[in-house]
């Protein structure tokens, strides 16, 4: 319980191909089997579209493209991590793909390195550190950043897409 | 503590929200004054919610507005007792106070700050006029002083009905009693009906005018005890019989209505047929008839007696409706966006039940799906009538607008208002103001002459402002109409082509030209003031009404004034939608702006040249395909479907690939990340689960009009 006041905060991880990410679960709000999604026209690629979440209408963002890998390909494990991300000082629900989910982890901070700042093909601002466990490199992300006014601000990138 | 804390902010909010209801109250109140200057009735309006808002004020510790308010009270109170004449100084101090008031809750919420030099200049003016008026009463106007007793007298609570008998004795008229004055006496004391029974009357030749051979039934409702009506007769006791009951009384009878007619019962198990019913009901005689018939009692008591039902019921639905006022609770507007929204997903629901129904086919399910369906609609129906608001608060707030510009502008100018009780969705009440505000400032600036000009014109010198709202099938028309000087086509017209909006040679109808009104940056007026003409304004109605989903229309005449009339949908959350479908994709088209659908085959296509045009009987149509327009990658069918909508009075066609129907279409937003996005106004949850997209038809064809020249190329 003490270590509990050093922020032992607890992730939810799941794998994008083979790599394993891992999202702060205070952002999550749940995970959901990923059915059918409504294209919305005329928007970049990687917004897959819109999903009915018990009545509200939440769009989806396709985490693969978004960080340059191929697009996501619907299996049995596919899921939509429906996360609460803070846009412009209001908080908004989106939902990310992941190709399936794994566990939720306890990770305390000093087991989190800082992301390097070459080589990641990533870029650097969307990770929050990087977690160690058994031999294996998580990908902590930072999810407020990956969708900032900036990168949802897709107009212009609609017309590259196009 | 803190939950004493908490109490006393709950407090203090609900002062806020009482203080700003009691401040509108107020300013109508003080602009109706204005015209009534001795109206005792609207005087003590103004005086009470001065009182409220200072004893809340004190009681929820914003000391500053209740010593301030003071101030302001004790010049009403003076009013009240005859002290100090209404006049148009008072009225416009009273309304700086009112500002000033409500700028102090702001500042309480850091909204505002208060600049106390305004506060004190007020206080000042106000002692100046109560001091001054104090030593030399007022002469002409005289509001008279008897308010209270007023109030007293009805506010009594208990009110009784009773059923009067009154016969006098045939010797009654030897004393020289006027029964006719007894029963006055009796009208006087509460609502009261009368039946004379003359049956005892003679035959002319046996006629004694000097007997008396009519009695009286008399229902009265009154709150006066039964003694005091037996006072009534009390010089006459020993010479009539004299019966009085109570037949109805405040609250004790007033559930008795709650059983149901031999008939509805019966009609309600599906025994009988209710027009089967009406039918043999019609052909029966009434009760009363039967009974006269067969002269067991003649047809002046069944008059006394139908007097007595009607009176009665008359009652008792003046204290239902008395009732009903005081039966309304304040709810925050949060609430019922929550139920509304609850409402809507229990159309969604409903409508998938519908559909498994429909598949499943079977007997038991299906009757429970249409019992769903319908109490799905009832429910619907009744909580889109909770958000709806009459729209007269908003009208009333232009009064002041109207008034205070025309005062700025030295214009005389007055504000007539029709259908205020007109009812819109609480949401599109709200986004109305702004662009209400924007035309009312134009109508006022620019088309309202000053007087000095309309005399000259043959006009009377008052210009008039009329706001009028009522309801048009699914639509609310408001219309804003002023007797001002009317849009100049020409200049119009040229400014248009000085801005390059138009080419200098295009032939326009009068429709377009006054619709270049709402074009950004368009202005008229000659010289920029503080009220408008620099061309901000009309644009904001336009955007804010098409973001209502509304249409604006403008109709005018030079020298004889503007009309524009805004058409508004009733409820935002709900509408009626056409359900197409594009390879995979479901879209919902508004069945507002749907004309008609009409078929069109590949060999359709290939007449026209590939050209994006269809002949409707004899009509070209242009046409969007969709399915080029949202890049939908997949094989179009052998035939097609135009579904071709109005919009500005200009048609287009849509292509899909098949038209599935209508659907009833419950809006959701799309969120901020998608809010930008031309051509799509929403979503809505289809039955099964499965999001589909609201096509915005206006932006819709913009985008596509932008884009137009590429598409050419493309294709050629």
């Amino acid at each position: 319980m003490a270590t509990a006041t050093a922020e032992a905060t607890q992730y939810l991880t799941f794998k994008l191909e083979e790599e394993v990410f891992a999202l702060d679960i205070s952002k999550v709000r749940e995970v959901l089997e990923f059915s059918s999604v409504t294209k919305v026209p005329r928007t970049p690629e990687f917004m897959r579209g819109v999903i009915n979440l018990r009545g509200s209408v939440v769009p989806v963002v396709d985490l693969r493209l978004k960080f340059g890998m191929t697009r996501t390909e619907k299996t049995v494990n596919t899921c939509v991590i429906i996360v609460e991300v803070s846009f412009e000082n209001e908080s908004m629900v989106l939902g990310a793909l992941a190709d399936s989910v794994q566990e939720v982890i306890e990770l305390e901070p000093e087991k989190i390195e800082p992301a390097p700042s070459i080589g990641m093909q990533l870029r650097t601002d969307f990770i929050k550190g990087m977690g160690k466990r058994d031999e294996e490199f998580i990908i902590i992300l930072e999810i407020d950043k990956i969708f900032t006014a900036e990168e949802l601000a897709f107009a212009q990138e609609a017309t590259q897409a196009a | 503590m803190s939950e004493e804390d908490d109490g006393l902010d709950a407090g203090k909010e609900a002062f806020k929200e009482e203080a700003a209801e009691l401040l509108t109250e107020l300013e109508t109140s003080l602009l109706e004054l204005e015209e009534h200057p001795t109206d005792e009735d609207l005087i003590g309006r103004v005086f009470r919610a001065m009182h409220t808002v200072k004893g809340s004020g004190a009681m929820f510790g914003f000391d500053d507005i209740a010593e301030f308010t003071h101030e302001v009270e004790t010049a009403f109170d003076m009013v009240r007792n005859g002290k100090l004449a209404v006049t148009k100084e008072l009225t416009n101090l009273t309304l700086r106070a009112r500002d000033q008031i409500r700028t102090m809750i702001e500042a309480s919420e850091g909204k505002a700050t208060v600049d106390h030099k305004i506060s004190k200049s007020i206080i000042d003016s106000l002692q100046l006029l109560t001091k001054g008026t104090a030593a030399g009463s007022p002469s002409g106007h005289e509001p008279a002083a008897q308010k209270p007793s007023k109030s007293a007298s009805g506010d009594a609570s208990h009110s009784v009905t009773y059923r009067i008998r009154f016969k006098p004795f045939a010797d009654l008229f030897v004393t020289g009693t006027n029964p006719i004055l007894l029963i006055n006496e009796l009208r006087q004391m509460g609502s009261c009906m009368v039946v004379a029974q003359i049956d005892a009357i003679t035959r002319l030749e046996e006629f004694n005018p000097e007997s008396c051979a009519t009695y009286w039934d008399i229902i009265l409702t009154t709150t006066l005890s039964t003694n005091a009506i037996k006072d009534v007769f009390i010089f006459v006791d020993d010479m009539c019989d004299l019966h009085v009951e109570i037949v109805d009384e405040e609250g004790e009878y007033d559930e008795a209505e709650g059983y149901m007619k031999l008939g509805e019962i019966l009609a309600a198990r599906g025994d009988v047929k209710i027009d089967e019913l009406k039918k043999l009901l019609g052909k029966q005689k009434k009760v009363g008839e039967i009974l006269v018939d067969a002269g067991i009692v003649d047809s002046g008591h069944i008059a006394s007696a139908l007097a007595e039902q009607q009176h009665i019921k008359e009652v008792r639905e003046q204290r239902q409706k008395t009732t009903d006022t005081a039966a309304s609770i304040r709810v925050p507007s949060d609430k019922l966006d929550k139920l509304v929204d609850l409402v809507g997903e229990l159309v969604t629901v409903q409508a998938r039940l519908s559909q498994t129904a429909i598949i499943h086919g079977e007997a038991t399910l299906t009757s429970i799906s249409e019992e769903v369906e319908r109490l799905t609609w009832e429910l619907r129906d009744s909580t889109m009538s909770i958000r709806m608001l009459p729209i007269g608060s908003t009208f009333s707030k232009f009064k002041r607008l109207v008034r205070d510009l025309s005062i700025e502008l030295g214009k005389e100018i007055q504000m007539t208002t029709d259908g205020a009780e007109t009812e819109l969705d609480k949401t599109v009440i709200e986004k109305l103001n702004d662009p209400l505000v924007h035309i009312i400032r134009n109508s006022i600036d620019h088309g309202i002459e000053r007087p000095d000009i309309r005399e000259a014109a043959g006009k009377s010198k008052m210009g008039t402002v009329h706001l009028s709202a009522g309801h048009s099938g699914a639509n609310v028309l408001i219309k804003i109409e002023d007797d001002g000087a009317g849009l100049d086509k020409e200049r119009i017209l040229k400014k248009a082509i000085d801005n390059g909006l138009i080419a200098p040679d295009a032939e326009l109808s009068e429709k377009e030209i006054f619709g270049m009104i709402f074009a950004p940056g368009f202005s008229t007026a000659q010289k920029i003031t503080n009220v408008s003409g620099r061309g901000v304004g009309m644009d904001v109605v336009k955007k804010n009404i098409d973001a209502l989903r509304g249409l604006v229309e403008v109709k005018s005449r030079k020298g004889s004034g503007t009309t524009i009339t805004l058409r508004l949908p009733l409820t935002l959350a709900i509408i009626d939608g056409l359900l197409v479908k594009i390879a995979n994709e479901v879209f919902v088209i508004p069945l507002a702006v749907v004309e008609e659908c009409v078929e069109l085959s590949k060999k359709d296509i290939e007449r026209t040249h590939g050209r994006h045009v269809s002949n409707v009987r004899g009509i070209l149509i242009p046409y969007i395909r969709l399915r080029e327009h949202f890049v939908i990658e997949a094989e179009e069918p052998e035939m097609e479907q135009i579904v071709i909508t109005e919009v500005d009075d200009k048609k287009v066609g849509f292509v899909v690939d098949y038209v599935i129907g209508e659907h009833q279409t419950v809006i959701k937003s799309l969120g901020r990340v998608f809010k930008d996005i031309a051509g799509i106004s929403g979503a809505t949850i289809l039955g099964d689960g499965t999001v589909a997209l609201i096509l915005d038809v206006p932006t819709l064809v913009r985008s596509v009009e932008t884009h137009e020249p590429v598409t050419a190329d493309a294709a050629g």
